[in-house]
């Protein structure tokens, strides 16, 4: 099996309000094609994990290294670049721009990168719209979607520039149990088609679908 | 053709609040169109101001100043010795001559001077002009009219009859328009001149002119040279002052040091005989930017006001950008080129505000007035205040930007996501 992410010794502290060890020397691998789960109590430090994976958190000591490339002390361009291009990344809310129609919101990682011309990204952006059901709501302003359609529009958006990694942080947390079904059903099929995933989950329902449940207590890992 | 993605989010962000961009955009819109309109009409005071003064005043004005020094005594020369402290108590002035030695040499040297459009000889005198019963007290020029009317275009201002008449007519005069209204008299009439020594002499008045100047207009006279050094009892060559155009009045300083230097007269430039003047086109200058400055600041502050707001409403947009690969230099441009959006419109429909401001303002008839001849309000239209207001306002709305695009692009978003 290839490894896509490797996380070494990692270290983190938060100082606000008063010092606390969140993170003690996690090592975490990852395979290419693999569906994780990182679970555990509320404050035990697993979104902290998964927000220093996304490298969207760079104060931490340790190292990251994703698709054979040291993220750990890139510059913040580099890092802006990174994510635009290879982590796709889903939010516990929704968080659409609400000014923009659905499409539109789907469309943006890609126009960003620029890699494809806006006619490519448009069709691109309606196939995945389609495969998250959701191609008819297409021109909709995404602030007038429901929660469950909005968190589906928000997958979409993540997997626009077929990123190698995709994170997701609660995803169901704030949706009801219909909707929940939904998602869950969207990232097993996800997996199936390759896709390598690493969700933060309380839901032990979801995390029960995974390929690999990962725990962590007290910003350990639990083996 | 679609925008770069950044600036489609800007678009974005502004058509979605049109009030809110409205009033941004009319804050610089005022600020700009205020701008426009002082500087065009304390601009059009100015060149006013001057040009009435330089239609009265030679570039340089080359005479003999009247010295005050009364330090040398002859006392002191007769009682010399040693011991001895000669005071003089209160001494009475000198009979000094005012005239200009060779006169004609110094005029016929300036006049070679390249750089010297015209030259002419002058003396004057104050007189009583007497019609009738009337007294009214003013003084006379004796010049060259030819001359005199190179130095300052008389011909424009005659009233009635021309200037040339001087020459033909025996003791003719040219009369300023103030003072023939007040003695009621016409051309043909005759007026007779008393000057402070007693003498007395009959001239006819063969043109009447209006400088637009009241304090000219109403005491001034032209007369031939030669009628002012007979009603004087001096000679031919008796001249006391000499004027000169040149081809740049800006070279006013320069040459009337030159000339000083050369002749050993007292010559003088016309910024300096007009200080007056100069110092109040300053002041106008000064309160004109003060105050557009003032209200561009306000504008920026308007700008920065709402842009720090819209960053406080957009944090989460923000987040979700950063989190999807926006660096933090797409974020500025995002937030900044609102706000230079913001500034250009608000710059192009201030310029455009204050070119119909000035226009509106440039045909409001001036109060009419007998001491100055003008129509409407003194008004200029110069492209320089109006690239100059764009520049000013695109800065402005740069600087009030530029902070608050940076605070955006700051923003943590792992704190904000995480929620």
């Amino acid at each position: 099996m290839n490894e896509i992410l490797k996380a070494e010794h990692l270290h983190k502290y938060f100082h606000e309000p008063e010092s606390f060890h969140v993170l003690d020397d996690v090592s975490l691998s990852v395979n290419r094609g693999e569906f994780v789960s990182l679970v555990g109590k509320s404050g035990s430090g697993k979104s902290t994990l998964l927000y220093l994976l996304s490298t969207l958190d760079t104060d931490y000591e340790g190292t990251i290294t994703m698709d054979n490339t040291k993220v750990t002390g890139l510059s913040q361009n580099a890092l802006s670049k990174f994510r635009n291009e290879k982590i796709g990344f889903v939010f516990q809310f929704h968080f659409l721009l609400p000014e923009f129609s659905t499409v539109q919101n789907v469309m943006m990682p890609a126009r960003k990168l620029g890699k494809y011309s806006n006619e490519e990204i448009e069709s691109r952006a309606m196939e995945k719209l389609k495969l998250m059901g959701m191609d008819s709501f297409a021109l909709k302003p995404s602030g007038k979607l429901s929660g469950g359609q909005q968190q589906r529009v928000a997958i979409a958006r993540a997997l626009i520039n077929d990123p190698i990694i995709l994170m997701a942080d609660e995803p169901t947390g704030n949706l009801d149990s219909a909707n929940s079904e939904i998602v869950f059903d969207i990232f097993r099929n996800l997996s199936k088609k390759g896709n390598t995933i690493i969700t933060v989950t309380h839901d032990t329902d979801f995390a029960r679908r995974a390929d690999r449940i990962v725990e962590i207590v007290d910003g350990k890992i639990m083996h | 053709m679609k925008l770069p993605v950044n600036l489609d989010i800007s678009k974005t962000h502004l058509l979605s609040r049109k009030k809110q961009t409205l009033v941004a955009v009319l804050g610089v819109t005022f600020g700009i169109a205020m701008f426009i309109l002082m500087i065009s009409f304390m601009q059009g005071v100015n060149k006013f101001l001057e040009d009435t003064m330089l239609q009265a005043t030679p570039d340089v004005h080359i005479y003999n100043d009247l010295k005050t020094d009364y330090s040398v005594s002859i006392a002191s020369e007769y009682f010399k010795g040693e011991n001895k402290l000669i005071v003089v108590h209160h001494p009475k002035p000198k009979q000094v001559k005012l005239n200009i030695k060779n006169a004609e040499a110094i005029i016929a040297d300036i006049k070679r001077n390249p750089q010297v459009a015209a030259v002419a000889p002058l003396l004057s005198t104050q007189v009583f002009y007497n019609y009738g019963p009337v007294q009214i007290n003013g003084f006379i020029e004796g010049v060259n009219i030819i001359e005199e009317t190179r130095l300052y275009n008389l011909n424009e201002k005659m009233l009635f009859g021309k200037t040339e008449n001087l020459l033909t007519t025996d003791n003719g005069i040219l009369m300023g328009s103030g003072l023939a209204q007040k003695l009621n008299v016409r051309t043909g009439d005759l007026v007779s001149l008393a000057t402070p020594m007693g003498s007395t002499m009959r001239f006819r008045i063969v043109g009447i002119f209006k400088i637009g100047i009241g304090t000219l207009d109403n005491v001034k006279s032209y007369v031939n040279l030669s009628s002012v050094q007979q009603l004087l009892g001096k000679d031919k060559s008796y001249i006391t002052d000499i004027n000169v155009k040149l081809k740049d009045n800006k070279m006013a300083v320069a040459m009337s040091k030159e000339f000083g230097k050369k002749y050993g007269s007292k010559a003088e430039d016309w910024e300096t005989s007009n200080s007056s003047v100069t110092a109040g086109n300053t002041v106008r200058n000064v309160l004109t930017f003060v105050v557009s400055i003032t209200l561009l600041v306000v504008a920026g502050f308007g700008i920065y006001n709402i842009m720090n707001m819209t960053i406080a409403n957009k944090m989460k947009d923000i987040a979700i950008l950063k989190a999807q690969g926006f660096a933090r230099k797409d974020i500025v441009q995002i937030f900044l080129s609102q706000s230079l959006v913001i500034g250009l419109l608000g710059a192009l429909s201030g310029i455009f505000l204050g070119f119909i401001l000035s226009y509106g303002l440039s045909r409001v008839p001036f109060p009419s007035n007998e001491f100055i001849g003008l129509k409407y309000f003194p008004v200029i239209f110069n492209p320089k205040h109006y690239i100059f207001g764009i520049v000013f306002g695109v800065i402005t709305t740069f600087i009030a930007g530029f902070m608050p695009s940076l605070k955006a692009s700051r923003i943590d978003p792992v704190a904000i996501l995480r929620g």
